[in-house]
C-alpha cells in the first residue's frame, strides 16, 4: 500500500485557515491527508503541540501564520517564529528529518498557495518515508535480540 | 533492637543506574541520623548493609513499608530489582532526578547501547581492543557460565517500568526536604494523594532566588557562562546567560543559584507543565528580542545545545523522550 | 565445577558481583569479580557545551563528585588554553582537601576501623560502627560525625553544592572568600588536624598494638606485588589536586613520570566479556594476564599506592607519620593491602595540614578569579587524585567548544585488575579443602575488597545487629547443595 503521510497543520483563524478555506470553496485540489487544527494565532503554537502531534504519530506538522506584520494580535506570528526556530534546532539533535516541520505564512486571499504548499509537503514527505517516532517510542527498546 | 512500643518502620533504599549522591544525601542528615534510625529499620541498603537479592526475595509481600528507589532504569538488573521491591513495598518513593525523570544518565537517550559501545569498548583512545570484544549478558568461561545485566537501548524513569506512588525530586533531593517527608510519614500525618510529588514546593525556582528580577525579560543575546562576568546580583535570565529556573520547583534552597551557577532543572517541572523542556523552549523562543528571520537565526545560534539544557534531567520522563537514531527498528518487547 | 555467587557485593559505592569456583577437592578454582553497570558519560558528554561537563561528570559518582568536578575543571581550562589566576587554584585546592577530609574519615570510622578496631572475625553483631564507639567511646562516634559534617559545610561554601559542585568555571571559579569565612574555615582546619592525629592514634593503639592484627596486615592473604601510581609535585611530594603522575616498579624504582597530556602513552586498557568496567595497564610494561610482579602491567591507585610513589609528604606533620609507617612495614614500597587503611589516615593528615595551609595564605580571599579566555577551545586533559585513585578527563572539542569526544578513566577503575587479584588471593586463601566456609570466612574475603574503598561505604549509622549474608553452594546445574547463613 502506498505511504500517505499524515500532516498535522496548526493554522491561525484569521489569516491562513481563511486562506485554506479559500483552497476549499476554490475547489483546488490538494492531498486529504492533512488535519487541520485551528488556533486564533499562530502565536498560541507552544513546542507541546509540535511534540506531541510527532508523539501521536504525525509524519509532518506544518505552522500556517500572517505574514509578517500582518498578525492580528500584532507580534504573535514572531512569537511563532522564534519558537519553530529554536524547535527546529532540537529537533536536528533528535534526529527528525527537517523537511517533516515547515513554518510558512498564508494570508486570507493566498487559496492556491495554501494548496501548492500541501501538494510540495505531502510529495516530499512521500519520499522521505514515514515518520517512525511514534513506532518507536510506543514501547521501551531493551535491545534484546 | 526494635521497640516494643510501636513497630519501626521498614524502611529500604536501592540504587538503579545511580551514583550514589542520593545515598549521600540520606546519610547527610548527619546528627538527626539517630532520629532516623531510632524511627525506621534499614532492611534493605547495598551501600550500607550486607542484605543481598536474595534476602530482598524471601520477604513477604508488601513487608516493607517504604522504599526510597533512585537511580534510573538502564539495565535488566535495574529493572528486575525495581519489579522486585515494587512486589515487596508498601509505598515506592522515586528518590532523586534519576528515578524521578531519568536524570544525567537519560542524555544517553540521545544515543544508543551500539553507540555507546562503540565509544566506550571500541574508538577510546586509550582503549587497546583488536579483537572487538564486547561485554555480553551470558558467557561461558572454562569454569562456568558469567553473567551480567543486559544494557537495554533506552534509559528509563521509575514510572517507566512500575508503579510508583510519590516522587522526591533532586540531584540530589535537599536532605531537609527528606526529613521533612520522612518525618511526616513517621508520625503518621496524612500523605498527599498518590502519585504527588512530595518534598519540593509548588512555586518555581524565581520564587526563591534573590536575585534582582525586573519585568523587561527580552534576549538580544545569549551567552555561553565564560563570555561575560555575571554582576552578580540581575536574573541570569536577563544578562542573557539561560536559567532553568522558571521551569523547575524550588525546594532545593536554589543552591546553585547561591553560587553563580545556572539552574540545570534538576527539581523537575512544576505540576502543570508536564514537559519541562517544551515549557522552557517557549519562553527562551518569546524572549528573544527580534522579529528579523535572520537575527532569530543568529540568535538561536547562540543557544548551543537545547536537548541538553531543556533537558538536561528530564530526557527519558519528556514527550519526545529519545533521539531517532537510523536504521533503527521498533523492537516490541 | 561448584561456585559461589556474592550479589551484590555491599558496603561500597557502585554495583558488583563476585563469582568463585571451587574445585572438586574445595580448593579455589578462580574468582571473577564483575561490574554490571555502565552509563555512557564517555558518549552522551558528546555534543554539550565544554564548561557544563564540569557539572554533568559530578553525577559519574555521588561519593567523589568534588574529584569529577576538579580534574573536568582542569580539563576544561587546558582546553580553552588557560591557568587559572592563584586565588582560583588556591580556592579549588581548599575545596578538595576538605573534600578529601570528609571522605577518609567516613571511609576510616565506618568501613575500616569494625575490621580492626573490633576484629575480623569478632562477632557480626559487634563488627560495626556501633562495636567501634563501644570500644573508643561514644564522643568519638560524635565527633566522627561532627567532622564530618564541618567538612562537608566547608565544600558547601566553596563548592555551591556540597554534593554536586558547581565552583568551577573554564579559567577560575565564580566564587571567592571573604575574611570572615577564611577565619572560619582555618579554625575548622586546625580541629580536622587534631582529630586525623586523633584517628592515627587510635590506628596506633589499637591496631598496631595488637599482634594479631599486625600479623593480618603484614603476613594475611592480602599482598599484591603490583606497580604503584600517584600524583607528585615538582619535589615528588604527594599533591591530590596537581603534579605529574608517577609510577614506581614493585622495587620502588621509578617507572614513569607524565604530564596529563602524555597518559595514552602510558596507561592502556582492555575489555573483557564478563565486566562491563574495562581494566587498564601500563602500557610500557604490558597486559601480561591477572598476574602479579615486575614483569606484569598491572598497577594500584590507593592511598598506600600514592604513598609508595611520591618521595614523602609535603606537609610537616604527615610526613613524620609517612616516615613512620615505612619504618614499622619495613621499607618502600609496601606491598601488603591492608597498609591502605594506615596511608588513608596519613593522607587524611596532610589534607588537613594542607587545608590549614591554604586557609592561611594571604591570596585565598583574592578578588581575582577568571582569567581571561582568548583562544580557540581545542582539547585538554585533566588529571587529579580522587580519594580512591588518579582520575583522568581527557576532552575534545570543535572551534566553538562543543564536546566532540571525551575520555575519562577513573579512580576505582585503575584497581580493576588489582581488586580481581586481591580477591582471588584471599579466596584461595582461606576457602581449602575441608574448611568450613562460614561467614568470617567471608568477611575476610571482603576486606580483600574494602581495602581499595571502591567508591564509598558509609555505615555511619548503626547497622543492624546483624550483617545478614546467603551463601548457596550449587551444583553446575544450579541445583543448590548447601547454603552458609548469617542473618
Amino acid at each position: 500500500m502506498e505511504f500517505k503521510p499524515t500532516i498535522v497543520a496548526f493554522l491561525c483563524n484569521w489569516c491562513s485557515y481563511t486562506g485554506a478555506d479559500l483552497a476549499g470553496t476554490s475547489r483546488l485540489k490538494y492531498p486529504p491527508n492533512i488535519r487541520v487544527i485551528r488556533l486564533m494565532c499562530s502565536g498560541r503554537i507552544e513546542p507541546t503541540f509540535i511534540l506531541k502531534a510527532f508523539r501521536e504519530g504525525a509524519d509532518g506538522v506544518l505552522i500556517c501564520g500572517c505574514h509578517p506584520g500582518d498578525c492580528h494580535y500584532h507580534e504573535g506570528n514572531y512569537k511563532c517564529l522564534r519558537r519553530y526556530v529554536l524547535l527546529r534546532k532540537y529537533f536536528k539533535q533528535l534526529g527528525i528529518h527537517e523537511d517533516r516541520f515547515r513554518l510558512e505564512w498564508i494570508s486570507a486571499s493566498e487559496g492556491k498557495q495554501f494548496a501548492e504548499l500541501v501538494n510540495e509537503m505531502t510529495r516530499t514527505l512521500e519520499k522521505i518515508g514515514p515518520c517512525k517516532i511514534k513506532a518507536i517510542l510506543e514501547t521501551f527498546d531493551k535491545g534484546e535480540d | 533492637m526494635t521497640n516494643s512500643e510501636k513497630p519501626k518502620l521498614k524502611l529500604a533504599i536501592y540504587w538503579g543506574a545511580a551514583c550514589g549522591g542520593c545515598c549521600v544525601s540520606v546519610l547527610d542528615v548527619h546528627e538527626k541520623l539517630f532520629e532516623v534510625v531510632a524511627a525506621a529499620d534499614l532492611v534493605f541498603w547495598p551501600i550500607a548493609l550486607d542484605v543481598k537479592y536474595k534476602d530482598v526475595e524471601a520477604m513477604p509481600d508488601a513487608s516493607i513499608d517504604v522504599s526510597l528507589f533512585n537511580g534510573a532504569i538502564r539495565n535488566s538488573e535495574n529493572e528486575h530489582i525495581a519489579k522486585l521491591l515494587r512486589q515487596k513495598t508498601k509505598v515506592l518513593v522515586a528518590y532523586g532526578a534519576c528515578a524521578h525523570l531519568g536524570g544525567i544518565p537519560g542524555l544517553a537517550n540521545l544515543s544508543n547501547r551500539e553507540e555507546i559501545f562503540k565509544r566506550v569498548y571500541d574508538d577510546s583512545e586509550s582503549t587497546t581492543n583488536p579483537e572487538g570484544i564486547r561485554p555480553v549478558p551470558n558467557v561461558q568461561m572454562p569454569e562456568g557460565e558469567l553473567s551480567i545485566p543486559t544494557f537495554y537501548n533506552d534509559v528509563m524513569a521509575l514510572d517507566q517500568v512500575v508503579d510508583v506512588d510519590y516522587y522526591l525530586p533532586g540531584c540530589p533531593p535537599q536532605t531537609e526536604r527528606l526529613v521533612e517527608v520522612f518525618m511526616a510519614i513517621v508520625t503518621g500525618a496524612e500523605l498527599p494523594p498518590k502519585g504527588s510529588v512530595v518534598g519540593a514546593s509548588d512555586k518555581t525556582q524565581c520564587d526563591e532566588c534573590e536575585r534582582k528580577k525586573t519585568d523587561n525579560k527580552t534576549i538580544k543575546r545569549f551567552y555561553r557562562p565564560w563570555e561575560i562576568v555575571d554582576d552578580g546580583e540581575t536574573c541570569l535570565l536577563e544578562q542573557g546567560l539561560i536559567c532553568m529556573g522558571p521551569a523547575t520547583r524550588c525546594g532545593c534552597g536554589f543552591r546553585c543559584l547561591k553560587n553563580n551557577a545556572a539552574c540545570r532543572g534538576c527539581y523537575g517541572p512544576v505540576e502543570e507543565a508536564k514537559d519541562p523542556g517544551a515549557k522552557m523552549m517557549s519562553a527562551i523562543a518569546t524572549m528573544i528580542d527580534s522579529n528579523d528571520p535572520d537575527e532569530i537565526e543568529r540568535i538561536v545560534d547562540q543557544i548551543a545545545d537545547p536537548a541538553g539544557t531543556f533537558y538536561r534531567y528530564s530526557m527519558p520522563a519528556s514527550i519526545l523522550r529519545r533521539k531517532i537514531i537510523k536504521n533503527e527498528s521498533p523492537r516490541k518487547t | 565445577m561448584k561456585r559461589i555467587t556474592i550479589d551484590p557485593i555491599t558496603r561500597l559505592e557502585g554495583h558488583g558481583k563476585i563469582e568463585i569456583f571451587l574445585k572438586d577437592d574445595g580448593n579455589v578454582e578462580n574468582v571473577y569479580f564483575q561490574v554490571p553497570e555502565l552509563r555512557g558519560f564517555e558518549k552522551f558528554c558528546e555534543g554539550r557545551p565544554v564548561e557544563e561537563l564540569s557539572q554533568i561528570v559530578t553525577k559519574i559518582c555521588g561519593v567523589c563528585p568534588g574529584c569529577h568536578h576538579m580534574a573536568s575543571g582542569k580539563a576544561i581550562d587546558a582546553v580553552f588554553g588557560v591557568e587559572p589566576p592563584p586565588t582560583a587554584q588556591k580556592l579549588r585546592e581548599l575545596f578538595y582537601m576538605a573534600h578529601f577530609v570528609h571522605s577518609h574519615i567516613a571511609h576510616f570510622y565506618a568501613l575500616a576501623a569494625p575490621d580492626f578496631v573490633v576484629g575480623p572475625t569478632a562477632p557480626v553483631s559487634e563488627r560495626n560502627i556501633l562495636g567501634v564507639i563501644g570500644k573508643v567511646g561514644v564522643e568519638v562516634g560524635s565527633e566522627v560525625l561532627k567532622q564530618r559534617r564541618i567538612a562537608q559545610e566547608i565544600q558547601a561554601l566553596l563548592g555551591g553544592h556540597q554534593t554536586h559542585v558547581v565552583m568551577n568555571m573554564p579559567g577560575g571559579v565564580r566564587k571567592g572568600l571573604n575574611e570572615e569565612q577564611r577565619k572560619d574555615i582555618e579554625k575548622k582546619a586546625k580541629g580536622f588536624v587534631e582529630f586525623s592525629q586523633f584517628s592515627l592514634k587510635v590506628f596506633n593503639d589499637v591496631v598496631l598494638g595488637n599482634k594479631e592484627y599486625v600479623d593480618i596486615i603484614l603476613n594475611g592473604p592480602y599482598a599484591l606485588n603490583i606497580y604503584s601510581m600517584g600524583l607528585v609535585d615538582q619535589n615528588n611530594k604527594l599533591n591530590f589536586y596537581d603534579g605529574k603522575v608517577r609510577v614506581v616498579d614493585t622495587l620502588g624504582k621509578e617507572h614513569c613520570k607524565y604530564s596529563p597530556t602524555e597518559y595514552l602513552d602510558f596507561v592502556e586498557e582492555r575489555v573483557e566479556t564478563w565486566s562491563y568496567l574495562k581494566f587498564p595497564f601500563l602500557k610500557k610494561v604490558g597486559w601480561k594476564g591477572f598476574i602479579e610482579g615486575q614483569e606484569s602491567g598491572i598497577y594500584h591507585a590507593t592511598p598506600l599506592s600514592r604513598l609508595n610513589a611520591a618521595d614523602g609528604m609535603a606537609t610537616p606533620l604527615a610526613q613524620i607519620e609517612y616516615e613512620r609507617m615505612y619504618s614499622t612495614l619495613g621499607g618502600k614500597p609496601v606491598s601488603a593491602t591492608l597498609a591502605m587503611h594506615w596511608a588513608r589516615l596519613v593522607e587524611l593528615l596532610y589534607a588537613s595540614e594542607r587545608l590549614l595551609e591554604l586557609a592561611q595564605d594571604p591570596e585565598i580571599t583574592g578578588t581575582e578569579l577568571r582569567a581571561k579566555l582568548d583562544k580557540t577551545p581545542r582539547e585538554g586533559v585533566g588529571i587529579v587524585e580522587a580519594q580512591r585513585g588518579t582520575l583522568t578527563h581527557h576532552y575534545w572539542t570543535d572551534e566553538k567548544g562543543i564536546v566532540t569526544k571525551v575520555n575519562i578513566i577513573v579512580g576505582t577503575t585503575n584497581n580493576n585488575a588489582a581488586i580481581c587479584m586481591s580477591l582471588k588471593k584471599a579466596a584461595q586463601a582461606l576457602i581449602k579443602t575441608g574448611v568450613d566456609v562460614n561467614e568470617g570466612i567471608l568477611n575476610m574475603i571482603e576486606m580483600a575488597f574494602r581495602a581499595y574503598d571502591p567508591c564509598f561505604s558509609c555505615a555511619t549509622h548503626s547497622l543492624p545487629g546483624q550483617m545478614p549474608m546467603i551463601v548457596n553452594f550449587r551444583q553446575t546445574n544450579g541445583e543448590i547443595i548447601r547454603t552458609v547463613r548469617r542473618d
